[in-house]
């Protein structure tokens, strides 16, 4: 892993002039090439707004982001990034093959190369038999996969994910996570992820950055030392509750601010 | 758990009158830069003897200002001016239009009602109510004032045919509308009501209907504008001379010598499709921002 | 065709059908029965009788109109789908012409059909095609306005992540999301196109206009003949409704209502 920076957030605030809502105040984060990076907190902590920042797409009302060594704007330009997000948000009128391929038609890819690199997609999140499917036939859990074979079309280095398992039931969620790691592992990208539970987030991670509302800062980073290679079983392993019991930790004492059922929230999804 | 309640809009009064009083502003803007673009279109016309797509003079495109002022005149000697007259042959038109939209109304609503509980009845009767939108009316007009007129009680003899023609164009974007508001209704919020062991008719009035409220608002605008429709060309070929449909008839005969009256007409006729268009969204406002039904 | 699928569409059309063939039965009945008027509400065998043997006059009657319904009903819905791109690329157009166009829908546009007959000659078909043009483009304008607004803000975000510009994002996600709203406005816009026609001539048309038949046919009392006349005007009404709906099954073959297996 080399110790360049692939993402950069310099002294990041937001506000929203409606209703005068500091939803970032200074943040300061930098990812490696290679991270999978949580961001973790309750409602009103900023992590969506982050990742829209980091994405372009929203502006932050002063600091920088560097992606790729570029502002943000360069890189969304120069398609350096692929987004999921909580719904699919796939396109009824085209089957699941022309879904995948829309990022590669926007790059002009020509129709040999976008054919071969949708089938590679396809193999990749395990729906090969589905090219011709459209989206209402799959199930959430589906619709979801062909979303990240769409992100990662192109394979851009950096993949960002707005709580993309928030929507799905338990059980579909853990295989998800597993073949998002096995899918991560493979391509070698940082990823930056969203998401509202405390297990997923150490099972998934490299690093957790806990974060508190209102306004919204970084409360905290875990560094999560368990081993590359991830399985059901490592969620039976007694360091990984150690290391969810530290991120909860973090939640609650910085969660002064926290009402009682965000809490309750955050708390419920760690077991 | 979940509440399932019927959510309401709310909008501050202050709001609400300081949009509508610009949404005037800018629809008055735009009419007369309607207005003034007519204008220029005519002048340029005849002044430059275009013939395509059709010859512009006095006759074929009167000045605005000529219509104008044709409200304030009597369209014949001794009788009074044309906007007295116009304003009585719309209130005739609108009593037609009224009675057509109430009949038109409940019909559909009824129609919808019914419909909604059996899927096989809708598979039965529904193609035949979207045929029937099909038959130009104004073919059959003359066979319904034959034979409804004579058994209709005194008071509505004449206008009362006209009223069933009208309520003949309403009812159907009425039934349509009722029967898909009837239908959107949450089937959770359906389980919910079945695990009171509510009956069918509690359900639909504790449920349905009000689901059905916005769908409802949006078939009765376009009965509203149906319903003129529907008076205005059944009184065409009824002979009546009191309403709006009779005037056009009439000063389409006249219109080589004065066509500024047919002009007056149509825009009678606009003013009282609006005016109808516009009760209903002000109703819609008042009866929506008025009743929220709470289910469970 | 599957047997399924077609069993499936047999139990979709069976009652349709049935009460079809209960109507006209109970229409026959009630008339031998009840002694109406038969001059007033013919029987519908006498109507199928008449519709055929005066074929050589209301069938080229009905086609005739039915080239002015369809030349407005294809001008007017373009113009509408024309108007509604130009307003929806400037949006702040859009917002202060929206509820112009849905007071002017509420206007009765036969009304005007008079002038449209001064305008262009009366018996000239392209009066009856202007006035079925109007009532076709209200619609048509409103719908796709409306359509075309409707792309979901993910969706525009989505699209922006990918760094597309204005005409990639109409291309690939504004047009898809309006088609079924303009669809919706076409059905709605075709039985619009051929009542137009048809009434249109009622206020003067050539001699050989399906709509001044029938009320010729009306005032000299042969309503059977007029009867026949109008089955016919609503059988191509009906028939450009159906053109609609088969285009619509191919064209968004993502809507709920057309989706297949």
């Amino acid at each position: 892993m080399s110790t360049d920076v692939v993402v950069k957030i310099e002294k990041v605030t937001k506000v929203f002039p409606r209703g005068n809502v500091i939803a970032l105040q200074d943040i300061d984060l930098a990812l490696v090439p290679g991270e999978f990076v949580s961001l973790i907190g309750p409602s009103g902590c900023g992590k969506s707004t982050l990742l829209r920042i980091v994405g372009d797409l929203i502006e932050p009302t002063s600091g920088t982001v560097t992606v790729n060594g570029k502002p943000a704007r360069r890189a969304r330009l120069d398609h350096d990034y692929g987004i999921v997000f909580q719904d699919a948000v796939l396109f009824d009128w085209r089957t699941v093959s022309k879904n995948i391929a829309v990022p590669l038609e926007l790059l002009g890819w020509s129709r040999e190369k976008r054919k071969q690199r949708v089938e590679e997609m396809l193999e990749l999140v395990e729906l090969a038999g589905f090219a011709d499917h459209h989206p209402w036939q799959l199930s959430g859990g589906m619709q979801q996969r062909v979303s990240i074979a769409r992100a990662l079309a192109f394979e851009p280095a950096l993949l960002l994910m707005d709580e993309p398992f928030g929507a799905l039931d338990e059980m579909t969620r853990e295989r998800l996570n597993l073949e998002l790691l096995s899918i991560w592992q493979q391509l070698g990208s940082t990823v930056v992820f969203v998401t509202h539970s405390i297990s997923e987030a150490v099972f998934l991670s490299t690093r957790v950055v806990v974060m508190s509302p209102r306004p919204g800062r970084i409360a905290g980073i875990v560094d999560i030392d368990l081993p590359a290679q991830r399985s059901v079983e490592t969620r039976e392993d007694p360091r990984y509750f150690e290391l969810v019991t530290q991120v909860r930790e973090l939640l609650r004492k910085r969660g002064e601010h926290l009402l009682p059922e965000e809490e309750a929230q955050l708390l419920e999804t760690a077991e | 758990m979940s509440a399932v309640a019927i959510g309401v809009t709310k909008r501050g009064r202050g709001g609400g009158i300081g949009r509508a009083a610009r949404r005037s502003a800018a629809v008055v803007l735009l009419l007369l830069a309607l207005v003034g673009f007519y204008e220029l279109y005519r002048w340029v016309w005849s002044s430059a003897g275009f013939t395509w797509p059709f010859v512009v003079d006095s006759t074929s495109m009167p000045h605005m200002w000529t219509i104008l002022k044709a409200f304030g005149q009597p369209a014949q000697v001794n009788q009074p001016p044309l906007i007295t007259i116009l304003f009585h042959k719309s209130l005739f038109t609108a009593k037609e239009a009224i009675v057509g939209f109430g009949l038109g109304a409940i019909v559909g609503f009824g129609l919808g009602v019914i419909l909604v509980h059996s899927r096989l009845l809708q598979r039965g009767f529904l193609p035949y109510i979207v045929a029937s939108q099909t038959i130009p009316i104004l073919a059959i007009a003359p066979m319904v004032v034959i034979w409804v007129n004579p058994r209709l009680p005194g008071p509505f003899q004449g206008w009362g045919s006209v009223a069933v023609i009208a309520a003949f164009l309403t009812f159907f974007p009425v039934t349509i509308n009722t029967l898909r508001g009837l239908q959107s209704a949450d089937p959770r919020a359906l389980e919910l009501m079945r695990t009171y062991a509510a009956s069918r008719w509690t359900i639909l009035w504790k449920l349905r209907v009000p689901t059905s409220m916005p769908y409802v608002f949006s078939a009765l605008k376009l009965a509203a504008t149906a319903c003129v429709v529907g008076a205005i060309i059944g009184e065409l070929p009824s002979g009546l001379q009191d309403g709006l449909g009779g005037a056009i008839l009439n000063f389409n005969q006249y219109y080589s010598i004065e066509p500024q009256e047919l002009w007056a007409t149509n825009i009678a006729a606009a003013l009282l499709g609006i005016v109808f268009f516009v009760t209903i969204v002000i109703a819609e406002k008042l009866i929506v921002r008025r009743a929220p039904e709470n289910v469970g | 065709m599957t047997a399924r699928a077609a069993g499936d569409r047999f139990v979709e059309w069976a009652p349709a059908i049935a009460v079809f063939v209960l109507g006209i039965a109970l229409w026959e009945g009630a008339i031998a029965a009840f002694h109406i008027q038969q001059f007033l509400l013919p029987r519908p065998s006498d109507i199928g009788k008449t519709f055929w043997t005066s074929r050589h006059l209301l069938w080229p009657a009905g086609w005739y109109t039915f080239k002015e319904a369809l030349g407005g009903f294809v001008i007017g819905s373009s113009l509408g789908v024309v108007c509604a791109t130009i307003v929806a690329r400037f949006e702040a157009i859009g917002t202060a012409l929206m509820p112009v166009a849905i007071a002017a829908s509420a206007i009765p546009i036969i009304a005007f059909a008079p002038i449209f007959d001064v305008w262009l000659n009366p018996l000239s078909p392209t009066s009856k095609m202007a006035i079925a043009g109007v009532l076709c483009f209200l619609p048509v304008l409103v719908n796709t306005l409306r359509g075309l607004q409707s792309a979901s803000p993910r969706q525009i975000e989505l699209m922006r992540s990918y760094a597309a510009g204005e005409v990639e994002i109409w291309r690939r996600v504004r047009v898809p999301t309006a088609l079924p709203y303009l669809f919706t406005a076409l059905k709605v816009a075709s039985v619009l196109a051929m009542i137009g026609a048809v009434v249109g001539e009622y206020f003067g048309g050539a001699f050989n206009a399906l709509g001044v038949l029938i009320r010729s046919d009306a005032q000299i009392l042969d309503f059977r003949t007029a009867w026949a006349g109008i089955l016919v005007a609503s059988l191509l009404g009906l028939s450009l409704y159906g053109g609609v709906v088969l285009l619509e099954r191919v064209v968004v073959r993502w809507a709920p209502e057309n989706r297949g297996s």
